[in-house]
């Protein structure tokens, strides 16, 4: 296989341009000959289904939940970028394009990330007209904050719900689409295989969810939009429901998988405080434009926080960096809250969680103004942890966010399948090795509104697609498939429960392939999810049957193919001999403590293709060129 | 140290929309007070799964009070007793020792029960079909701040637009209507200069759905404020209703 990007050539500010231009179109009258399938209904699925509706195909759109506004983009606090520069303060596309380059350690690929920091500014104008409920000054204009990684205020946001609002904009323009009959709406079910016909992405197989009836669905294209994989960690602030599977499945049919050894660990969430925990709650980002991080500067110092007096305690993020201070990216915060904990210095009853402080903000502004920012952050970890945050410091630490890794797409973002498109977290483009906070709203939209809706058109015209039907024999191959692996897990009858070996998984991966790693660590982590992996299939218990409604099995499933997908993270970053941005390998670092890139040897994009059950996965290397930025170490000093 | 406490379930085990239902009683014991509702029902599927029981089938998934998936009635209350809480936010330091919980799904004609907690809330996305948008197609937008919008507008909006869809309006309401759900959109939308063209259409023919729908109607009952995970305040029910008249009144809507 041979992974060719299709980044048009020209210069940087013209290619998007230009590309756009030389893409073949599809009729208006022709548009309607063809049906387009999309999986899940986030930002990036919600936004594409109704873009593609508006031009005129037909649409079959799918989404795990009850509903296709459940999708947990809707758990997005801060805010989304632009570059609009309404703030006056010298912003423009080059400097978001930069800082979102930097910020993802240059690992991410120039023309898409130019290309995003484009569409930025039609995204802001397209939510509201949409009548998104941004957060606006005394004269009715906009406003706009901070975010980390960057030192202009390009951040538009609806309080701390801006994921929400933007969702339900696209989910309102989706279900536009449904009730004009250009969109077919499928809740309720779970993708669990693409059908491949003479190399073409030609439809998928389903579960219903509350039959358990397998169905099939024949399209000229797939568009994958179902999210990230952070829930391999079992802990993370991903929903229940997020899971690999869709993408996976996809990648045991041919699509590369990019980067996967890319996964965020956002450095404010709520620590962990029991066993019993089911998942993490993040305190958003918006939250250090107010709050200062700081831990006792003596270790083991166990007074209440408010006792703790100025000169004894280190805002070390303020410290180390002067010039981005409290908001610099989220891969340097995270480690350096974990290397605060590792030295004893780590506050509350683990330790394993250092203060976001308010005091001084609430001095400087008042209480109202704060409120009017974070209200409902505050209320909400105050649900959680019966503390009180306007009067005592936030208690937070590093969790599992977001997956930059994901499906390999090309400029088109169409993946190693021809007619399998993957947009949003679920494939790997824009943010390298490290997201920028209020960028994945952006991304999401950028690639539903305003990419995909041009070059799938493209991928249409210039193909000659064979006429088929959901009773071709590769759907019932994928069927057979499918049943197989149900009755499996339904007759396996063991001891443990999936969770069970979820949560295990999950420290497997936290312990050996968290927020920093090395090379022994990562093999025994690899061969311990290898021996889980294989108890899993024979000591799970899946209760219930395979023609109801039953969760356990829905997330039996799940838990099988991260436990498969666990490894090839494993094998991605025991692959990428470098630390840069969120991967962290300690064998490559400063002296000051950052990580240390390797710009001579993996400058690249590192994509992984299947090659049959318990064989080792081909590595294939996409290089990335820099001709527009210069390769520096990354400093927020 | 972490305080737990035994309790007394008293669930409702449904197994198909035609099948009948009943309340069973499960023990729930050790349960840490710093855990979350959801949390606790996890604990006790747990355990019916080892013993070779069904687990109780309940509908949730962001688990941080915004998805709207979760809800069931707690004790006679949607999303139990505090204010302004998800069930996934409730936590298990609001009760006692011994207590007993009962726990039933969204009881609503319009809300067909699928299994257990489990119910079929689709109507209310065939309500937001019926008009809760605007129409404008990607691409048709002018720049964002060629509309300033007063800041108090804004907000106004912005308390309606923060529902979460859940249904906890409808079970709370002795008439099971979705008028808080519905006005809560017609109000973000009315509110906005982008609203204004479609303002009657949206009116009338988001209520002429919700009534098609099986819901019944608004007495100002006001139960569903009162229950509303996210507290949206019933004026947005009163801006609904001068919506209808309106368009009634000055608009060829019908």
């Amino acid at each position: 296989m041979q992974l060719d990007a299709k980044i048009p050539g020209g210069p940087l500010a013209g290619k998007w341009d230009r590309y756009r231009f030389e893409l073949k179109l599809v009729s208006p009258a022709n548009k309607r000959k063809f049906k387009i399938i999309v999986v899940g209904t986030g930002l990036a699925g919600g936004s594409a289904s109704a873009s593609l509706a508006e031009l005129g195909y037909n649409v079959k759109t799918f989404c795990i939940q009850d509903s296709p506004r459940r999708a947990h983009s809707i758990a997005a606090q801060g805010g989304i970028n632009a570059a609009k520069n309404y703030t006056n303060e010298g912003d423009s596309i080059w400097r978001l394009f930069y800082d979102t380059v930097k910020g993802g350690d240059f690992r991410a690929r120039e023309a898409n990330v130019y290309r995003l920091a484009q569409v930025s500014n039609n995204i802001i104008d397209q939510c509201v007209a949409q009548g998104i409920p941004f957060a606006r000054d005394y004269g009715g204009l906009l406003a706009n904050r901070s975010f980390g990684g960057s030192q202009v205020q390009r951040t538009f946001y609806a309080r701390g719900q801006t994921g929400q609002q933007l969702l339900l904009g696209a989910y309102s323009a989706l279900m536009r689409q449904v009730g004009a009959g250009k969109v077919e709406m499928f809740p309720r079910r779970e993708m669990l295989d693409i059908v491949v016909i003479n190399g073409q992405a030609r439809g998928i197989v389903v579960r219903n969810l509350i039959t358990g009836k397998i169905e099939t669905h024949a399209s000229d294209a797939v568009v994958l939009c179902t999210g990230g994989y952070g829930n391999v960690f079992f802990l993370s602030t991903n929903a229940m429901s997020s899971n690999v599977t869709a993408a996976f499945r996809a990648y045991k049919k041919g699509a590369c998988f990019a980067n996967p050894c890319f996964t965020q660990i956002h450095p404010t969430c709520i620590p962990v405080h029991g066993s019993y925990q089911s998942k993490l709650t993040l305190m958003s980002e918006s939250l250090r434009n107010d709050g200062r991080v700081w831990v006792p500067k003596n270790p083991g110092d166990k007074r209440f926080p408010r006792q703790i007096p100025e000169s004894e305690r280190d805002y070390y993020l303020e410290n180390k960096y002067p010039s981005f201070g409290n908001l610099v990216p989220r891969d340097v915060a995270s480690r350096n809250s974990k290397e605060q904990c590792d030295m004893g210095k780590g506050v509350g009853e683990t330790g394993l969680a250092v203060y976001l402080d308010f005091e001084d903000a609430i001095k400087r502004h008042g209480r109202d103004v704060i409120e009017k920012k974070y209200g409902n952050l505050f209320q909400m970890y105050e649900k959680i942890t019966a503390q009180n945050p306007y009067e005592t410091p936030m208690m937070i630490y590093p969790a599992v966010h977001y997956a930059m890794g994901g499906l390999w797409v090309d400029y088109n973002l169409m993946s190693s399948i021809d007619g399998l498109f993957v947009l949003g977290e679920a494939n790997f483009s824009d943010h390298g090795a490290n997201r920028l906070g209020a960028s994945a709203l952006m991304q999401g939209l950028a690639d539903g509104y305003f990419v995909l809706p041009y070059t799938i058109g493209g991928y249409l015209a210039g193909t000659s697609l064979e006429k088929i039907t959901a009773g071709h024999p590769a759907f019932r191959e994928s069927v057979e498939i499918v049943n197989n692996s149900i009755e499996k897990l339904l007759s396996i009858n063991g001891k443990r429960t999936v969770d069970d070996f979820h949560r295990q998984l999950g420290h497997i991966m936290w312990d050996y392939c968290g927020m920093s790693r090395n090379d022994e660590g990562l093999k025994k982590g690899r061969k311990l999810i290898q021996q889980l992996g294989e108890e899993f299939w024979e000591n799970v218990l899946v209760p219930g049957s395979d023609k109801d409604f039953n969760q356990s099995l829905e997330r039996a499933g799940r838990v099988a193919d991260f436990l498969e997908f666990a490894e090839l993270l494993i094998i991605d970053a025991l692959a990428r001999k470098e630390s840069c941005g969120a991967h962290f390998n300690e064998a490559y670092q400063t002296k000051e403590n950052e990580a240390m890139r390797d710009d001579k040897n993996f400058c690249h994009v590192s994509a992984w293709e299947f090659a049959g059950k318990n064989k080792e996965p081909v590595f294939h290397k996409e290089e990335l060129k820099f001709e527009n930025v210069e390769l520096s170490q990354r400093s927020y000093k | 140290m972490t305080k737990t406490i035994n309790l007394t379930l008293k669930i409702w085990r449904q197994k198909g929309p035609e099948a009948k239902g009943k309340l069973e009683t499960y023990k729930a014991n050790d349960i840490p007070t710093d855990m979350s509702f959801l949390e606790m029902i996890d604990v006790v599927n747990e355990k019916l799964t080892l013993e070779g029981k069904e687990p109780v089938a309940f509908d949730h998934d962001c688990r941080e009070g915004i998805c709207g998936m979760c809800g069931t009635v707690v004790n006679g209350r949607p999303h139990g007793s505090e204010k302004g809480t998800t069930l996934c936010q409730l936590h298990m330091r609001h009760f006692s020792d011994n207590d007993t919980i009962v726990i039933e799904p969204w009881r609503s004609r319009a809300f067909p029960i699928i299994k257990d907690l489990v119910v079929d809330r689709s109507a209310l996305d065939k309500i937001i079909q019926a008009g809760g948008f605007i129409s404008v197609n990607t691409g048709n937008a002018q720049d964002a701040n060629a509309i300033p919008i007063p800041q108090e507008t804004a907000e106004l909006a912005m308390d309606a637009a923060a529902c979460i869809g859940c249904g906890a309006c409808v079970a709370a309401c002795p008439n099971a209507s979705a008028m808080l759900f519905l006005s809560a959109k017609v109000s973000q939308l009315a509110l906005l200069p982008q609203g204004k063209p479609e303002a009657a259409r949206r009116a009338v023919s988001m209520v002429r759905e919700m009534d098609r729908l099986g819901f019944g109607n608004c007495s100002n009952e006001t139960e569903c404020e009162a229950e509303c995970p996210k507290e949206i305040s019933i004026t947005n029910i009163a801006r609904l209703n001068r919506e209808f008249y309106k368009a009634g009144f000055f608009s060829s809507e019908k």
